[in-house]
């Protein structure tokens, strides 16, 4: 009875703002009926899913697989880079404007030079794009959470005779992990635009990039959008995986907090 | 007079310091003088508040014989061996303002933090962390969160916590200073009963008067810019109790604490 009424409460809301969303969008569309390039509506775009699936689940699949290796290199160089800066000075000192610099640069426009350097046709070139696009918040937000500790932490372990490396396990990692994870609820849906535009200028040709840009291309923009759907659903399915992990590594911090 | 631990070394004192000083930023735009010649001798068993306005230096000659922070001059013994010797071998144990429990491990588990740094087994662990809760009268709580937990309780924890392994000396800064007035009474009784179940020396860094004088067999008083240690009151009050804050002989300890104050601006 209470698990039914928690499942309504926490479903019913989005469920609610989705009917009245794409409600709304078909009402208004059916009222004003705009060229179908301005928007199609979403019974349109559901049909459009419906005739390419094949070509829609393939491509999902290939683009799937450049987002989430990309996103999970790109989490690794970011979480390493992190823990090496916070660890040694010299590397903070030579890594992090390294980073801020690499950063800096308008990583969708290497797009075409990665293609030079991976071959038009390889998925490597993409997934360069999103781990370069990713690394970047994993590594700011968790060096910011490595070292802003409470100092009397680290003086208690201090106290106990407890080595840096001792310090970085029991208080400084835990600390960061709060911060790691906001960072990685963002990197999720960066990692998905990355992965797309990535796409636009080169990659596998049955991606979801190319399949919006030439949908796009002969004016078959219901079939754009069935493919940015199925992107948005990669991106949504990717945050909610981060939410589950964030759950199940840091059960401590959704612990009720009830002063006794 | 001390109650020694079996590997003790009865004759030394708890600390001794010898012309002590402190200098932050040496030679540099923003160099301070924290400390200037420190002398103090606390024995086993004592229990010493350093008090002081802010900025004399006080929870720096804290953390000298906690040796977090070294001397830029002169001596610190602690059980009669250098700082840094006594905190590798885990002779004394910090309690600060802030209880700074770690939020990821629950209250049984952050007792037990010191004593998985030492390498204990789980089940020695467990029973320790079970007396020392005990102790804090907290046992009902040992499965809670710290953020479950209300400020007075998080800081017997934070005491749980330092006295888990037995250490003989006990090194408090302002301990008690983020909780309201009836809960500092109520903690300030709770120390002075923890402390006569163990007699454990104790060095309390304090801003109130009221706290050092109920608290302790002796008030060091320190006056700032350099610190210095102006005054040492003996404060033999006697077995205290509720009624001892009303006690004449208190005020009178209070009013000689804070002439020391006055005197060393």
């Amino acid at each position: 009875m209470t698990a039914a009424r928690t499942l309504l409460r926490s479903w019913l809301p989005p469920v609610v703002a989705a009917v009245v969303i794409f409600g709304g969008w078909e009402a208004v569309l059916a009222v004003l009926r705009p060229d179908g390039f301005v928007l199609p509506p979403p019974s349109e775009i559901g049909s459009a899913v419906a005739e390419n699936f094949d070509a829609i689940i393939t491509a999902t699949g290939v683009t799937g697989f450049i987002i989430v290796t990309g996103l999970l290199a790109g989490v690794v160089v970011g979480a390493a880079l992190a823990l090496l800066v916070t660890a040694s000075r010299a590397a903070n000192e030579t890594l992090t404007p390294l980073a801020v610099a690499v950063n800096a640069v308008p990583i969708i426009a290497l797009g075409p030079i990665f293609n030079a350097w991976f071959g038009l046709l390889s998925p490597r070139s993409n997934q360069a794009v999103v781990v370069v696009l990713v690394f970047f918040p994993i590594f700011i937000n968790t060096a910011r959470g490595l070292t802003q500790v409470e100092p009397s932490q680290i003086e208690l372990m201090e106290s106990y005779g407890a080595g840096k490396w001792r310090i970085m396990r029991e208080v400084r990692i835990p600390n960061a992990m709060p911060f790691f994870f906001t960072a990685l609820k963002l990197a999720t849906s960066l990692a998905v635009i990355a992965a797309i535009v990535a796409e636009y200028f080169g990659g596998r040709q049955d991606a979801l990039g190319n399949l919006i840009t030439n949908s796009a291309g002969l004016t078959r923009y219901d079939d754009a959008w069935a493919a940015v759907l199925a992107g948005s659903l990669v991106g949504i399915g990717l945050y909610a995986l981060a939410v589950l992990a964030e759950r199940l590594v840091m059960p401590w911090h959704f612990a009720a907090r009830r002063p006794a | 007079m001390s109650d020694a631990g079996p590997d003790m070394n009865d004759q030394a004192p708890a600390v001794e310091i010898r012309g002590a000083s402190k200098i932050f930023n040496p030679g540099r735009h923003n160099e301070v003088k924290a400390l200037e010649d420190i002398d103090l001798h606390i024995d086993q068993g004592d229990f010493v508040t350093l008090i002081g306005p802010s900025g004399c230096g006080k929870s720096t000659l804290l953390r000298l014989i906690a040796a977090l922070v070294d001397p830029s001059d002169g001596t610190v013994l602690v059980n009669g061996k250098t700082a840094d010797a006594a905190r590798l071998d885990r002779d004394y144990s910090m309690v600060f303002q802030r209880a700074g429990l770690f939020d990821w491990r629950n209250v049984s588990r952050n007792i037990e933090l010191p004593l998985e740094l030492m390498g204990w087994k789980a089940a020695d662990r467990r029973r320790r962390s079970a007396e020392m809760l005990e102790l804090v009268k907290l046992t009902e709580f040992a499965r809670h969160h710290p953020a479950e937990l209300s400020g007075g309780m998080q800081q017997r924890i934070a005491i749980a916590r330092a006295m888990s392994f037995h250490p003989q000396l006990l090194l408090m800064d302002e301990p008690f200073g983020a909780l309201d007035e009836m809960t500092r009474e109520h903690m300030q009784n709770e120390l002075l009963r923890i402390c006569s179940e163990t007699r454990i020396t104790v060095v309390f860094v304090t801003h109130s008067i009221g706290e050092a004088v109920f608290l302790s067999t002796e008030v060091a008083v320190m006056s700032p810019r350099p610190g210095r240690i102006a005054a040492v009151i003996d404060n033999d009050l006697g077995p205290r109790t509720d009624a001892t804050r009303d006690d004449p002989a208190f005020f009178s300890n209070v009013t000689a604490v804070r002439d020391a104050l006055r005197g060393g601006h």
